[in-house]
């Protein structure tokens, strides 16, 4: 493959894929909040 | 009698004789990894041993990285097999709290801008003609993260392993030298004192399941989305699991002191015996030193620009200055972001909200090599 295929699917795919994970795992913690919300103290 | 005598003496100083030309200077760079280390206070655990390693394995006819040197021993024990990054990463996720980040999700989006740096730095410096392989070790400075880059570095490019693990730990520190000039040069004098004070009492806390529940999570679908980082991603889980169980305190004590003391000095011995002068010094050295500070800078330019967007989106409630704290560097550039605040507005207190991003650019930085790995274990790239 050449540098600049590999360096741009570098870019594209890696730089995206990683924005797009951590943006899922920003609505998964949502969740994660919303199915185990604190507990009030009595 | 006369002859074992002289060839006896020839034995003694035999250093001197065989000393090629790079070995002192090398000597001397240890020295000053050393002076920084002890007496600047740069990374001491890090840049003492590597600074040590460095003279070590530039002293002629010792040989300490050849077959049978304890050098070599302690590297194959756990560098070339990316065993003592992994160990420290238990550590790490044993020290980390990832409240904040729980308390704000949405922040955890300032880690993967943080991380941008990596990727850019990767086409600049395929551009600069380095191979693939190369390329993606010189990008992986930009993640901030000093074992992540050792553990990608010493399994595909072990060769620039001592380059880019001084450039990653030497930048770390500079983290407060680098990022103020940029974080002035992007934001506005309105955008630096925007107060996010009213902001905390909006956010809710997580609770000690949703704590407990998140390393899990993030381990198994971060391990199905990008398998190749998933010793990576796992170690740092595992340590924070046992933080937030609460069960296993005596492990978790092990991890974040014992464990992580005696790894770290392995490994920072190890990468300075790797710093061989004759394969140390060349302009490639020089370059990726370069890069790092490239990858570093496109770090937080990314960071603060996407903090600004996420202050227009918002309506003008997050201060872009947190942007810079979406990377690596824990919890210097939180520290760094608060600093800055601060300078503005006495007020504003953003060392929270840094720290969920600083925290996030953690979780980032390991995310985003996984990624990288998958990626090109996906083109093929790696068997």
């Amino acid at each position: 493959m050449d540098n600049w295929t590999f360096g741009w699917t570098m870019i594209i795919v890696g730089m995206g894929g990683t924005m797009a994970t951590l943006g899922f795992f920003a609505i998964l913690m949502g969740v994660l909040k919303r199915i185990f919300p604190v507990k009030e103290e009595k | 009698m006369w002859d074992a005598v002289i060839n006896g003496v020839s034995g003694l100083g035999a250093g001197f004789v065989h000393m090629h030309w790079s070995n002192p200077v090398m000597i001397v760079v240890g020295c000053f990894l050393l002076f920084l280390g002890i007496k600047k206070d740069v990374e001491p655990m890090l840049l003492v041993p590597i600074g040590f390693g460095a003279i070590l394995v530039n002293i002629p006819i010792a040989d300490l990285m050849g077959n049978d040197g304890f050098l070599r021993t302690i590297y194959d024990m756990g560098v070339s097999n990316e065993l003592f990054p992994l160990l420290i990463f238990i550590g790490i996720g044993a020290m980390t709290d990832f409240g904040p980040l729980l308390e704000n999700p949405k922040i955890f989006l300032l880690g993967a801008a943080g991380q941008c740096g990596i990727f850019l730095t990767i086409g600049l410096a395929l551009f600069f003609g380095f191979p693939q392989l190369d390329a993606v070790a010189i990008g992986v400075i930009g993640a901030c993260d000093g074992p992540t880059a050792i553990y990608v570095t010493s399994r595909y490019a072990p060769h620039l392993l001592g380059a880019v693990s001084v450039a990653a730990y030497s930048y770390m520190s500079l983290v407060p030298v680098i990022q103020p000039p940029i974080m002035r040069l992007l934001t506005t004098e309105k955008e630096r004192n925007i107060d996010m004070n009213a902001v905390n009492k909006s956010y809710k806390p997580a609770s000690k399941n949703a704590r407990m529940a998140f390393p899990l999570v993030i381990t198994i679908i971060g391990g199905m989305i990008a398998p190749q980082g998933l010793p990576l991603l796992a170690t740092i889980m595992l340590g924070n699991l046992m933080r937030e169980s609460g069960v296993v305190g005596r492990l978790t004590k092990a991890s974040e002191n014992e464990i992580a003391n005696v790894v770290t000095l392995f490994l920072g011995i190890s990468i300075g015996a790797t710093m061989d002068g004759e394969k140390f010094l060349t302009g490639q050295t020089l370059m990726i030193l370069a890069f790092g500070f490239i990858a570093i800078c496109l770090d937080t330019v990314c960071g603060v620009l996407f903090a600004k967007l996420m202050n227009v989106m918002t309506g003008g409630k997050i201060n872009p200055l947190i942007g810079a704290a979406g990377i690596s560097a824990y919890p210097m550039a939180a520290r760094v972001v608060q600093r800055e605040g601060q300078r503005h507005n006495k007020q504003n207190f953003l060392l929270m909200h840094a720290v969920g991003a600083n925290t996030g650019g953690q979780a980032g930085s390991v995310m985003a090599a996984a990624i990288m790995l998958s990626v090109l274990k996906g083109m093929g790239i790696i068997p």
